[in-house]
């Protein structure tokens, strides 16, 4: 359902819109069998002339079922949804898969900065690379993410990722995401965070290794012609 | 203005006046529940804040304490005058309940500025913002309930509205119940 | 007003605004809601028309501007909350109806109550101001979260964010003064004879809602005094750097938030059962079961906030719990709603206006309340979070319920408020259009929420992967259809105030039903009674078995006088 205005890029994607599926499923057949008795009963029971209503309090037992049941129907596909959001989530949100790669993900009013690990492979070092409003990672590795924010809330939203989380000044909230399919897309701020809110968009630009490395490779050149240094 | 036969009516069997201030206490009880608990989270989530509350005075917070219970035990008899119907009585106790709330407010006044002097004020940090917010909004009431039971106190001594001074009593004692809460949280937990 | 009448100028103010009278009051926060509904509609047309077709001059507003479009949503959003749905589903309607209801000649504390409208008027007024100092109106969205909200710095609407926070808190203050009132009227003044099964339902869901109100706003109160001291005296409640917390606002927020959407949801279902019964002349299917699951409702409403900020930053492990009570919250709700739909079985059911907008009022709260427990549930909220898909599954509740189940009380009631009957045809053009309309623009923002659109975002332009003509085509479509729906009220609101005027004249009871306030003439006199009733029966005896009539007012006399029930004679 999802994926045909989304496309599917990281490895809990499918999880998440099978869930949806789940979901619409449960709810949906509930949704069309109240309308449908809704409307039927409407139609049903139009007033007739010289036919009076019928007198049903519906504090009967054989009337109650009509409500109890339903209503441990109902239950039961809660619990069913209970437990596929519950397990989702404690995939998404609750474990930390060993990383590949580390990335810092720094918000402020209204720009994303990225930081990625340079050529020596590792993030806090030298040769880190640092971007605005575009996220470079490469397909098939899984990625810790150090996300915080410089001023007020905002959200770290991809939404081919379907991976959403809030940045809180005040705090380094991490997280993890493993793309699966090359491209380029888009990053969102998904909270409120004054005038510039609307523009605060980046690209999330997913590389095959062999490309990541080279606009690694190009990148670090780069930097190191501008900061003057001698190449190593 | 007569009154509506609404307002004489008691289906549920208390006295409409009690049963309005009963609701004022529960809606005024979630108010500071909520201030309170947001400092107790802090608290929690901050150590630090133990060594800004040993800058408080806990011999001053005492003396007030003690100043509101006297104060409430008054307002007990006065209810108690009312409901004999001596209202002249009632009003002197309830004046009396009026200096208790006065000295505290005074006592605290005198109390912040020593504060201030120190430096500790508002914008200083997360504990004293807690300090004197919550403070000043059970001072706030206190000195809203002083003035109610001033008219309060008025009308009683030439012996009208009596069922009032047991409704104000109701509110009187709140106020203190909640500075019993504040009291220990802000002085004593160092 | 004419010079005819100016010497009567003095009763007209003492009669319509400095009145004590519930019924005056009630339509104080009528009218006031209405006029505040005209706002919320026309700010929701100026950014709605931004979003259709981008960064063109919108007419009657001109350029939106990014400010401009943050502070006009943040202000819709707020208005139609607590400028319209809260004063017309609680305070227009708990004022009218209460004391008509319950077979008494006022509320208890009526001059608390005018305090209470008072208090209501100076907060809207200073709302109103709020869109004129410099830097202009807040635009920090309804929920106002912090650092955004507290700090000028951020947020560049230094008295704006302020004047804001002010309106909203004194419309606490009148909303709670109105609650006391509205629950001591209930609890002391019923009729004789009225006992707690003989209050009609939609007494009973005020009565809640307010209860409800009561105990959830006051963390929030405490939470906007605190927001109010960051604002202006440097406080750091909500400020990282200083110790304080920014997330501490979210909970106090959202504890007070979720309970609100169930605060004007029971009006609205008390209102549509009350119609549904009528209508239908049936009795309400399950009286108790409807009251049980209300309270389930009330109670469980405090302990699923959390689901407001599942990605907020809070222990990922708490979403698991509020996950459960979420989803456990539909149980009740569909009760209701099934109780409801049950009470259409066996009817003899009258299509007038006002049932019309009750049978729709149940057909599209469906839908939102199912697409909550997409929202519910934490993991596919991952993704939907702040997106369209949210702010659908919302309008399909709240205009259901803040319009749809309001016209159909309007529609109902009106003949008693205002002693003449609405024009049917009018009343059914409006339906229609209103109600497809309504289709047209949200079920366009499903699509675009499910395939990305995040929400108070000014131009998707700026976002490649959303500026795709489909989804710029689909909110093109949601403008139109607004446009539409804020076009059809002109017949509503012609219809309401030419009947006013012209409308047939109203019997006593034109709908044949059995609650009190139908015994009152139409439109009720001060004192509202000729002589307070006595309650003999429940409020829903419709098609009694073996009576001619196919109603049964609650105040007639038992027809049997051996009858073993039958109220005391001598309790008047
Ligand atoms: C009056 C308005 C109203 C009502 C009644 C509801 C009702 C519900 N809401 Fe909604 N909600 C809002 C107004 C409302 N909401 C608003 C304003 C926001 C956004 C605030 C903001 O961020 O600005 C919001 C946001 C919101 C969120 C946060 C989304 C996010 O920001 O990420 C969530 C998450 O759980 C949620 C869930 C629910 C649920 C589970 C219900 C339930 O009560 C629904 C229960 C009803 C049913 C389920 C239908 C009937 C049942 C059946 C037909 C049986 C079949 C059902 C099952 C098998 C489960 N809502
Ligand atoms: C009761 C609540 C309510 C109601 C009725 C509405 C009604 C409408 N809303 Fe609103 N909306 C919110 C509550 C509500 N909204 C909230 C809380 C937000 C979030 C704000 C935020 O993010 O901070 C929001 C945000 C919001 C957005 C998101 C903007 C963004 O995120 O960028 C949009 C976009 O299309 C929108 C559109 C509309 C439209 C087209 C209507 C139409 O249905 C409007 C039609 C209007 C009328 C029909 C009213 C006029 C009627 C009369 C005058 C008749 C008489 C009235 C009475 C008797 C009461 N709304
Ligand atoms: Cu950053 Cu919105
Ligand atoms: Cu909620």
């Amino acid at each position: 359902m999802i994926e045909r205005l989304v496309p599917q890029a990281s490895s809990f994607a499918g999880d998440i819109d099978g869930l949806i599926w789940l979901i619409t499923l449960l709810v949906g057949f509930w949704f069309l069998v109240a309308e449908g008795v809704l409307f039927w009963l409407v139609f049903r029971f139009r007033a007739k002339k010289g036919e009076k209503a019928q007198y049903i309090t519906g504090e009967k037992k054989e009337e109650m079922k009509w409500i109890s049941r339903p209503h441990n129907l109902v239950l039961l596909c809660d619990i069913v949804i209970i437990a596929m959001a519950i397990k989702v989530w404690v995939h998404v949100k609750q474990t930390m898969p060993t990383a590949d790669a580390k990335v810092n993900i720094i918000s402020q009013q209204w720009a994303w900065t990225f930081e990625h690990a340079g050529p020596d492979g590792k993030l806090g070092t030298e040769d880190d690379l640092r971007t605005t409003d575009e996220l470079h990672v490469e397909v098939g590795k899984t990625y810790h993410f150090n996300l915080v924010s410089r001023d007020v809330l905002h959200s770290f939203s991809v939404p081919v990722f379907r991976l959403k989380q809030d940045a809180v000044p005040g705090r380094v909230i991490t997280g993890w995401f493993q793309p699966t399919k090359t491209g380029t897309f888009d990053i969102q701020c998904a909270e409120m965070c004054g005038v510039g809110h609307g523009l605060m968009g980046a690209r999330i630009i997913i590389e095959s290794p062999a490309a990541h490395a080279a606009w690694v490779a190009e990148r670090s050149g780069e930097r190191l012609a501008r900061t003057g240094e001698a190449k190593p | 203005m007569n009154k509506p036969i609404a307002t004489t009516r008691s289906a549920s069997g208390i006295p409409t006046g009690r049963l309005a201030v009963w609701w004022v206490i529960a809606s005024e009880i979630v108010i500071f529940g909520g201030l309170l608990g947001s400092y107790v989270m802090h608290r929690i989530g901050h150590p630090e804040f133990g060594d800004y509350a040993a800058n408080t005075n806990t011999w001053i917070g005492a003396f007030n304490t003690l100043v509101l219970l006297t104060s409430s035990l008054s307002a007990v008899l006065a209810h108690q005058a009312a409901e004999r119907g001596d209202g002249k009585r009632a009003a002197k106790l309830l004046r009396l309940t009026m200096l208790g709330g006065l000295t505290f407010a005074c006592v605290k006044a005198a109390e912040w500025t020593m504060e201030i002097g120190h430096g500790f004020v508002l914008s200083t940090n997360a504990f004293w913002s807690f300090y004197y917010t919550a403070a000043g909004l059970h001072a706030l009431h206190v000195i809203a309930g002083v003035v109610i039971m001033g008219i309060v106190a008025a009308d009683a001594a030439k012996g009208r509205e009596l069922q009032r001074v047991e409704l104000i009593g109701l509110y009187w004692h709140f106020v203190d119940v909640v500075w019993i809460f504040l009291f220990p949280l802000l002085y004593i937990a160092k | 007003m004419s010079d005819a009448h100016a010497h009567h100028d003095e009763g007209w103010v003492k009669k319509y605004l400095w009145s004590t009278d519930h019924k005056i009051i009630g339509m104080q926060y009528l009218f006031t809601g209405m006029l505040m509904a005209l706002l919320g509609g026309y700010f929701a047309y100026a950014f709605r028309m931004q979003l259709g077709f981008p960064n063109q001059p919108v007419p009657g507003f001109g350029l939106v501007s990014p400010n401009e479009y943050n502070a006009l949503v943040t202000n819709h959003g707020t208005i139609m909350i607590f400028w319209v749905a809260m004063p017309v589903l609680i305070a227009a309607f708990g004022n009218f109806l209460i004391p008509l209801m319950i077979g008494c000649d006022d509320m208890v504390f009526p001059r608390l109550n005018r305090l209470s409208y008072q208090i209501f008027l100076v907060s809207a007024l200073v709302l109103l101001a709020s869109f004129f100092v410099p830097g202009g109106g807040f635009g920090g969205a309804w929920t106002a979260y912090p650092p955004l909200s507290s700090q000028a710095k951020f947020s560049l609407t230094p008295a704006g964010s302020t004047l804001w926070l002010l309106a909203v808190a004194l419309e606490f203050v009148a909303f709670l003064i109105g609650g006391i009132n509205f629950v001591t009227t209930v609890m002391n003044s019923r009729a004789p004879g009225m006992k707690w099964h003989d209050i009609p339902v939609v007494i009973w869901m005020i009565v809640i809602a307010s209860i409800v109100f009561m105990a959830s706003v006051g963390p929030l109160v405490a939470g906007a005094v605190m927001l109010l001291m960051d604002q202006q005296f440097g406080t750091g409640f909500y400020d990282p750097i200083r110790g304080g917390d920014p997330i501490l606002w979210q909970h106090l927020f959202w504890f007070f938030g979720h309970p609100e959407v169930y605060v004007v949801l029971l009006p609205a279902m008390g209102i549509v059962i009350e119609v549904i019964a009528v209508f239908s002349r049936k009795k309400v299917f399950a009286y108790k079961m409807v009251l049980y699951t209300a309270f389930a409702t009330g109670i469980l409403s405090f302990f699923v906030w959390a689901h407001h900020q599942f990605v907020a930053g809070i222990d990922p492990r708490m979403a698991n719990v509020f996950t459960v009570t979420t989803l456990l919250i539909s149980v009740p709700i569909a009760e209701m709603l099934f109780v409801t739909i049950a009470t259409l079985y066996g009817g003899s059911i009258r299509l007038d206006t006002p049932m019309l907008w009750a049978v729709a009022f149940v057909a599209e709260f469906l839908l939102g309340g199912v697409t909550g427990i997409y929202l519910g549930s934490s993991g596919s909220d991952i993704y939907f979070h702040d997106t369209y898909f949210v702010l659908a599954h919302f309008h399909y509740t709240f205009v259901p319920i803040a319009i749809i189940a309001v016209f159909a009380g309007i529609t109902y009631w009106y003949p008693k408020m205002f002693g003449r009957m609405l024009d049917e045809r009018l009343g059914k053009l409006h339906f229609w259009l209103t109600v497809i309309a309504f289709n047209f623009i949200f079920i366009p923002l499903f699509i675009t929420g499910a395939a990305g659109d995040h929400r108070r975002i000014y131009d998707y332009t700026k976002f490649p992967d959303l500026a795709r003509p489909e989804l710029q085509n689909l909110r093109a479509l949601a403008t139109v259809a607004t446009v539409v729906m804020l076009s059809a009220q002109v017949i509503f609101l012609y219809n309401f105030f030419k009947s006013m005027r012209s409308g047939k004249r109203a019997e006593a009871n034109p709908w044949q039903a059995n609650t009190l306030e139908w015994l009152a003439p139409s439109p009720p006199p001060h004192g509202n009674f000729a002589e307070l009733p006595t309650v003999h029966r429940g409020p829903y005896e419709y098609s009694v078995p073996g009576r001619d009539l196919d109603y049964w007012p609650q105040s007639d006399p038992p027809e049997d006088d051996a009858a073993p029930d039958a109220a005391p004679e001598a309790a008047r």
